[in-house]
Order: C-alpha cells, then structure tokens, then sequence
C-alpha cells in the first residue's frame, strides 16, 4: 500500500513534468513558424536531436548542465525550507570570484589542495554572501525576496570592483586564467563523451560534484533531525516555534546552506578547463535566474533537480543550434523561455491529472487531492 | 413536501467516503438539527447544499423540483442562507455595509443607502435583533456579529437558514437570546438548519433531528420524544455516560506560580494583560473562563513563551522561566495542547508519525547523529494511534491535513499527554469535538489530575468549565475578575463575571 502509494504520486509528477515540456515545445514551435517557416523544422530539430547526436554534443550538455544543477538545488533547498531564494545569481557570481581569486593566487598550495581550498573557499563566500538576506529576514523580517534582489546586484559591483584591483586581465577585461592544473580534472570524462570530433568535450568531476551535492540535499532533506527542523519551519513557522525549534537560526542556515550550493555552482563552472573567465560586466550572472527555472521543473526535488537540469541545458545548447539557420539568437532565446515559462505549468498539469485520476474508478485512488505542498511555483508564503 | 430534500448524496474524498447516501429532508418552519460526530460528513453535507461540493449521486429537490447547485451564487438565488461557524464579515466596513455587501441599490453607480438603511433597521427591530448599525463590525461583539450575520440573510430573504455551530462563541445569556430568535424565525415559515454537537441545544429548540455517523445517515427522530441519551447512543454509536465521575481533588505542592503578569497591546491605551497573578497546584485542574478575546491567548503564550510578557513572573517547580526558552520549558514537564491546532499544534504537511514527535524529534529515542529514527517513529507514532484510537486512511503515514478535526486533535492530545508532564495546559483542547472524543479527552484530563499532575484549562465552554474544573478564573479583557469554586457558583453568575457585569470583590 504504502509503496504504490509513492510510485503512484511520483509517476503523476514525471507524468506531468513530461506534458508541460512537451507543450513548451510546441508553443516553441509555433513561434519558428511564425518566424521562418522556411527554416522552422530544422531548426527545430536541432532543438530535439543536437544533444544527443552525438556522445560529444551530450558531453557539452552535461557540461552546461553542471552550474545550473547546483543553482537549481540552491533554489529548490531554499524553497523546501519556504524560503525563495532569488539571490543564487550573487551567491554565484561571488563564489565564483573566490574560486578563481585562489585557483589564481594560491600558488603556494599544491594544485590538487588548491581545487578543494577554491571549491570550499566557493561555498563559503556563497553561504556569507546568502547570509544577509538571512539575518535580515531572521531578525528584521525582511523579505528575503528584496533583500537578495538587493544583494544581486551589490554582489556584481562588489565582484567588478575586487576583480579590478586583484586579479585583472586588462587586456581582457575580465580576470586572469587560472592555472590548468587547478582546474577540475576530467576524470576522463571529457575523452569518454568525445564522440567522433576526436576532440574532448568539457565536460568534467564538476557533473559527479553536481550529482554528489544532489545526492547529499536530498539526505539532509529527508532523512536527517537537521532537516526535519529545516522543513517544519519552511511548512510552518508557527508550529516550529511551538515545538521549541529555533526558526530564526534556521532561516539563516537554510540561506547559507542555499547560497553555498549557488556558490559552488560559480566555481564549478569557472574551474571548467574550459577557458572561461569571468568578465567585469554590469550583468548579473544568468544561472542563477535559470536555476530557479531548474528547480521548478524538477518539482524542487533533488533527484528531479538533476535531471530538470540536464534537460534544460540539453534545450539551451540545441537552441544555439538554431543560429545556424538563420535565426537570431533572441528568437532562440525567446523559444528556450517559452518552454521553460510551460514547464512552471507543470504543476497546474500535475492538479488535472490528479483530478481525472481521482474521478476515474479507480481501486487504489491516489491520496493527494491537490499539489503536494511545499513544492508550488509561488514564493513561499509569509508568517501570517 | 419539503421545501429542501437532498436524496441519496453520496460525496467521496480519496480514501473516505464522506458522505453515503445520505437523505436529509427539511419541512418548511421546522427547526431541524444535523447532529454528528467530527468528521460525520455534517459539513460536507451542507458544502453540497451550498454548491461548493458536487456529489458523485444523489438529487436535491426544493418543493418536490429538482434543482442543481453550482455554486454559493445559486444558493442564494434559491433563498439558502448560511452562518457560518467563523464569520464572513468585513471588519472594517461598518454593520450597514456588511449586511448590504453584495446587494447594494444603486442609481447610476452611485450607492442608495438610505432605503437599505430603513429595511436593515426595520428587521432588526422586527426581530428584535438589536445592533448598532453605523459601527465597524472589528468594533462589536462577537454576539452581535451574529446577529449582523443573521440581518444578512433576512435582509436577502432567505427562507432556509443554515446555521454551523453558532453557539460555540456566545455567553449564556446571548445563546439564550439566538434560541429565541431562532424559534422567532421558524414559527413565522422559515426554516432552519441547526448544525450543533451539544445535545442540550438541539432538546431546547429542534423539532426534529437527523443524525449522521461517519457519512452514513443514521436517522432521523422527532425530538421531543427522543431522550438526550437515545440522541447521544446515535451519534457515538455506543453508550455514552454524559455525566463525569470525578473523584475529589487532592491537592499537592504548588507547580505553577503565576505574578503580576502584564503585557501591553502595541498602538494601544489598554493592555492585553493586566496584573494576572494565580497558582495552579499539583492534582488540581483550574480552569480560565471566559469569552473569546478576553486575553485567555495571551496569557498562554506568556506562558508557554511563544510571546514574553512585559513584566511580571512565572515561576514553574520553583524555577523562574519567565524568559526561558519553549524547548526548556518543555523539558522542565511543560506540555501545551495550543487553541489553534492549525497555526501551532501540526505541521499539516507532515505526516501522523512526523507529528507526532514534534517536540521530541531531537531526543536519543527518535534520532543518531543527526539521522532520524524511521522505525523508531514508526513504531511511536503507532502506539500513539492505538492508544488515542487516532483514525487516519494511511495509518501513520498519513499527511495530518487529509485528517478530520477531531482525529487532528487527537494526534495532538495523545502527543502532549504521552510526554508525561508535570504541568499541562490545555487550550479548548475539545473545541470543534464529538461527545465521544470529548468524553475521552475529558477522562484523560482527569487522569492526568489525579495522577497528581498540574492541569491548566482554558474554555470557552461553560458547561466543560463547570463540569471538570476544581476551580475557575474568569477572565475579562486581560484581568482575572473572579476565581471561584465551581460548586458554589450558577451558570448566570460565571455569564456576568465573563462579560464584565459583574467583579468579585477584594480582587
């Protein structure tokens, strides 16, 4: 009983996860046609096939994949401990400033020490970082909303103006390349996924790092006192205070635990090897926002988180496909938010198919009448 | 013929079957009385009445026609009228706007108060239902919310009146005077849908009774030749004694010590507590009376630390835990069955068995190294379920929100009640219950009395304050007004000291 139970309630969510991709796309679709009809059906095939023809193109979007996991986890932690972090953004930006500042810097440490000193060193700035918004939601009941808006875009100037006067590439704007061998090593990763190209793809340890965090959230979540008490203040803060826990401590870990994994997010796909370095722009870091999409679609729950994320970077690496089509990449833009702005249907999905199932004569009737709690596309309510 | 008849409404949630071919049927100018226990499908009932349910089967016919209810709108529109148990009022328009709310005259846009004016002022006095009509209805009374609620439904002729529970938050006078008006009501052709759990309401004005039990009809009978205890034996399904055997108290050591405890009302003149000072004592059960509102909540969550009052102490075994922290105090023999199960008694997203070890997760028994105890849990939310006959679809797996009222309280009274207290304080721990589980967490009160431990009640049910308690305090607007034997003291005289007409002297 209790087992079907669980497989019942868990294929409804695949189920519905399924149709609301499913109907993004063909909303996708439509706007090709409206574009280009010429061109609408290639392009869009590339859409569907690019990641996977080939074991290198998968590799890439196992690569992309590997940030936006984590800011996903970042987002849908929070969201579990009814918190809405929309500060992953900052909390990346800054970790990755501090992965890169010792992968630079710390040349005395031993490679394979410096990789773990900047992945903590990540974590930490992200988990200070998301702190603020804590501490101000905890004892001044701010919302946490505003404050990580605030802290964003404090974060990029903040960022811009210590890259300026550390580690600045002139030529470049941006900051100097760290070190190869202080990147994260391939673990032949990046030579399995290689497909014909004879070429490694980037991808790299970050994926089982990503996949690890994953793993780690969902035992904390669901299996550890420290989550029980996380979870009972994000359900409900009232009651946590009656049975004695320490909701006001627990706001500011939930942050901090949230803004670390964003941290970690920043350095994973900074420490690549794939070159990329951060640039001093006015531009808040794009994985954050895409996180919060991540988290919707893989219902805020880790394991889901994982492949949410494989999928949506599968998504944006056969849109850039598109260009070779001739469209333009806001029209690619445009199609890749439209099937993600369908996926945060996906819960609306899950509450018809819930209904017919439950008017359906069925023996074993499903037990949720409505959407599991706790995992709705709204910000989390605030203490009535 | 019956002005309404619903015939064989059946309504299924997932995993119960709220209510099984049920056949209500209302005769025009009766007082009819839907009695049943929690979770008997008596509201779902009446949300199918009112269109916010849809049956699976069963036809609803309104002078022998058969009608469709789609929503509240066509209820009204076919002259249902509901007071609901909490009030659909808005508190900041004044008595003559809510009562208008939805039915305004208009000219050209522009409201025509002055005619609603007339009509409201000419059913209040018609009824006797007195008002005032220019204040904010935040401003009145409970009782006289009523009655604006009540004008509602006059004011748009509504010839079926249902009423949920109206007599929970009233003092005795007022329940004496809505019994008159409803008589009023009915004897001139209305008729009157009286949802209620007290018996002695139901024997003073019902003509007739219709009795469900866990979605099932049971029957209807006349009541005037039904006795209190046939109603009962049909509600609970087995005898039930109405009576409590209550041994004499024997009073020990004093373990709780209440002194000038005050607390004041932000952007207020007036506090919400002003100089309580009282003592409970070890095998004792005192009881804080009064009306709803009158500073009973502030005083437990000083209590019980969810709010630190401004001055004054408590002190518990001796200790001064005015400002220690709710996890001590707990750990000190503290439980606490909180008035409002849904804001503080559960995590409704939880499970039973994450219920119920809510305020002992963190101990050896339900944990190691941070790692919750599953089996552990399991087994203790379990035993909870078998001692308290806690009913729920999955067992202890299941989510506490899916859970009726009165099996929600259970998980919560069995959960405080197991952690062994010295010091129990208990908040209308039996509102919205059948008489069977009030029967049962009143035994259980006693039991933890004369097992010598401290027992604080705070009720707003008179007849739960005379029938239980060793000694009452009454309050009224945040001060403790009498502390009395609940022996030599009448119902009328406890209804004056809660509304504030009455003060012992030498307080």
């Amino acid at each position: 009983m209790k087992k079907r139970r669980f497989s019942g309630e868990s294929g409804l969510s695949v189920l519905s996860s399924g149709v609301a991709v499913i109907a993004g796309l063909v909303v996708g679709l439509i706007i090709l046609l409206i574009t280009d009809a010429s061109q609408a059906f290639p392009a869009f095939r590339s859409i569907l096939t690019f990641g996977l023809q080939s074991s290198r193109n998968f590799g890439e979007v196992l690569f992309f994949a590997t940030p936006i996991i984590l800011t996903g986890l970042s987002v849908g932690f929070a969201y579990k401990t009814g918190l809405f972090n929309i500060g992953a953004s900052g909390q990346f930006t800054f970790g990755a400033y501090v992965a890169i500042y010792i992968g630079v810097e710390a040349t005395f440490l031993p490679p394979a020490i410096r990789i773990i000193a900047s992945l903590l060193g990540a974590m930490l700035a992200g988990a200070l970082w998301a702190a603020i918004p804590g501490l101000l939601k905890a004892y001044r009941n701010v919302h946490e909303v505003i404050s990580c808006i605030m802290t964003n875009w404090i974060g990029i100037f903040l960022v811009n103006w210590l890259i300026l006067n550390t580690i600045f590439d002139a030529m470049r704007n941006s900051t100097r390349h760290v070190p190869v061998d202080a990147n994260m090593p391939g673990w032949g990763l990046g030579a399995f996924f290689q497909g014909d190209a004879l070429r490694p793809s980037s991808v790299n340890s970050g994926i089982i790092v990503a996949i690890v965090a994953a793993i780690l959230v969902y035992i904390i979540l669901e299996k550890t006192k420290f989550g029980y008490e996380l979870k009972a203040c994000g359900f409900n803060q009232n009651a946590a205070k009656y049975a004695g826990i320490n909701e006001k401590r627990n706001i500011i870990f939930s942050m901090m635990i949230s803004g670390a994994l964003a941290g970690l997010a920043g350095a994973l796909h900074f420490l690549s090897g794939a070159g990329i370095t951060m640039n001093v722009a006015n531009v808040l870091a794009p994985q954050g926002f895409t996180g919060i999409s991540v988290a919707l679609l893989g219902l805020n729950n880790p394991i889901g988180i994982i492949f949410a994320g494989i999928l949506i970077a599968y998504l944006h690496l056969g849109g850039f496909q598109m260009q070779l089509f001739g469209f333009v990449p806001e029209i690619i833009e445009i199609v890749i938010a439209v099937i993600i702005y369908f996926c945060a249907f996906v819960l609306l999905i899950k509450l018809f198919f819930a209904n017919r199932a439950k008017r359906a004569p069925l023996p074993d009737p499903p037990v949720s009448a409505g959407p599991p709690p706790g995992e709705g596309m709204d910000p989390p309510p605030d203490e009535r | 013929m019956y002005i309404i008849e619903m015939r064989g409404i059946t309504k299924e949630f997932p995993g119960v079957v709220a209510n099984d071919d049920i056949t209500l049927q209302l005769k025009k100018g009766e007082i009819h009385a839907l009695l049943g226990e929690n979770g008997a499908g008596k509201s779902t009932l009446m949300s199918v009445l009112f269109g916010l349910y849809k049956p699976e089967r069963g036809h609803i016919y309104k002078n022998g026609e058969e009608i469709r209810i789609t929503g509240p709108n066509d209820a009204t529109r076919l002259g249902i009228g509901m007071v609901h148990q909490h009030f659909k009022l808005v508190h900041n328009f004044t008595v003559l706007e809510n009562i208008v709310l939805g039915v305004e005259t208009t000219k050209n846009g522009v409201l025509q108060m002055k005619d609603a004016r007339e009509r409201v002022l000419a059913l209040s006095k018609q009824y006797g239902l007195e008002i005032d009509i220019d204040k904010e209805v935040g401003d009145i009374t409970v009782g006289m919310q009523q009655r604006v609620e009540i004008l509602k439904m006059l004011y748009r002729q509504n010839e079926i009146l249902i009423f949920d529970e109206p007599t929970a938050v009233l003092t005795p006078q007022e329940i004496e005077s809505l019994m008159q008006t409803m008589k009023g009501l009915a004897a001139e052709g209305r008729s009157i849908l009286f949802i209620t759990h007290k018996l002695d309401e139901i024997k003073q004005v019902a003509d007739r009774c219709t009795v469900l039990r866990k979605g099932k009809l049971i029957g209807t009978v006349d009541v005037p030749t039904t006795s209190k205890e046939e109603l009962s034996e049909m509600m609970v399904g087995r005898k039930v004694v109405l009576s409590l055997d209550k041994a004499e108290a024997h009073v020990g050591e004093r373990i709780l010590e209440v002194r000038n405890l005050s607390l004041k009302n932000k952007g207020s003149e007036k506090n919400k507590l002003t100089n309580v000072s009282f003592d409970v004592n070890a095998g004792e059960i005192v009881c804080v009376a009064g009306i709803e509102g009158n500073g009973q909540t502030d005083l437990v969550y000083a209590l019980t630390g969810l709010t630190p009052p401004d001055s004054g102490t408590v002190t518990m075994m001796g200790k001064d835990i005015t400002r220690m922290g709710i996890r001590s105090r707990g750990k000190l023999g503290m439980a606490h069955i909180p008035e409002d199960r849904h804001k503080h008694g559960l995590i409704l997203d939880y499970t039973l068995a994450y219920n119920a070890i809510l305020e002992r997760y963190y101990t050896p028994q339900f944990q190691t190294c941070g790692f919750l105890k599953q089996g552990e849990i399991h087994a203790y939310a379990d035993r909870l379920i078998e001692r308290f006959d806690i009913r729920s679809g999955c067992g202890a797996d299941t989510v506490t929100r899916s859970m009726s009222g009165g099996n929600q309280q259970k998980v919560i009274v069995g959960r405080e009640i197991d952690r062994d207290p010295h010091l129990l304080i208990a908040v209308q721990p039996t509102r919205g219950l059948d008489v069977g589980a009030i029967e049962y967490i009143h035994k259980q009160l006693l039991k933890q009395r004369d097992e010598g431990k401290a027992v604080l009640l705070v009720s707003l049910e008179l007849e739960e304050v005379m029938n239980i308690s060793d000694r009452i305090l009454v309050m009224y607007e945040g001060e403790i007004v009498a502390d009395v034997d609940p022996k030599a003291v009448t119902y009328q005289e406890l209804g004056l000291y809660m509304a504030g007409a009455k003060r012992e002297v030498g307080r």
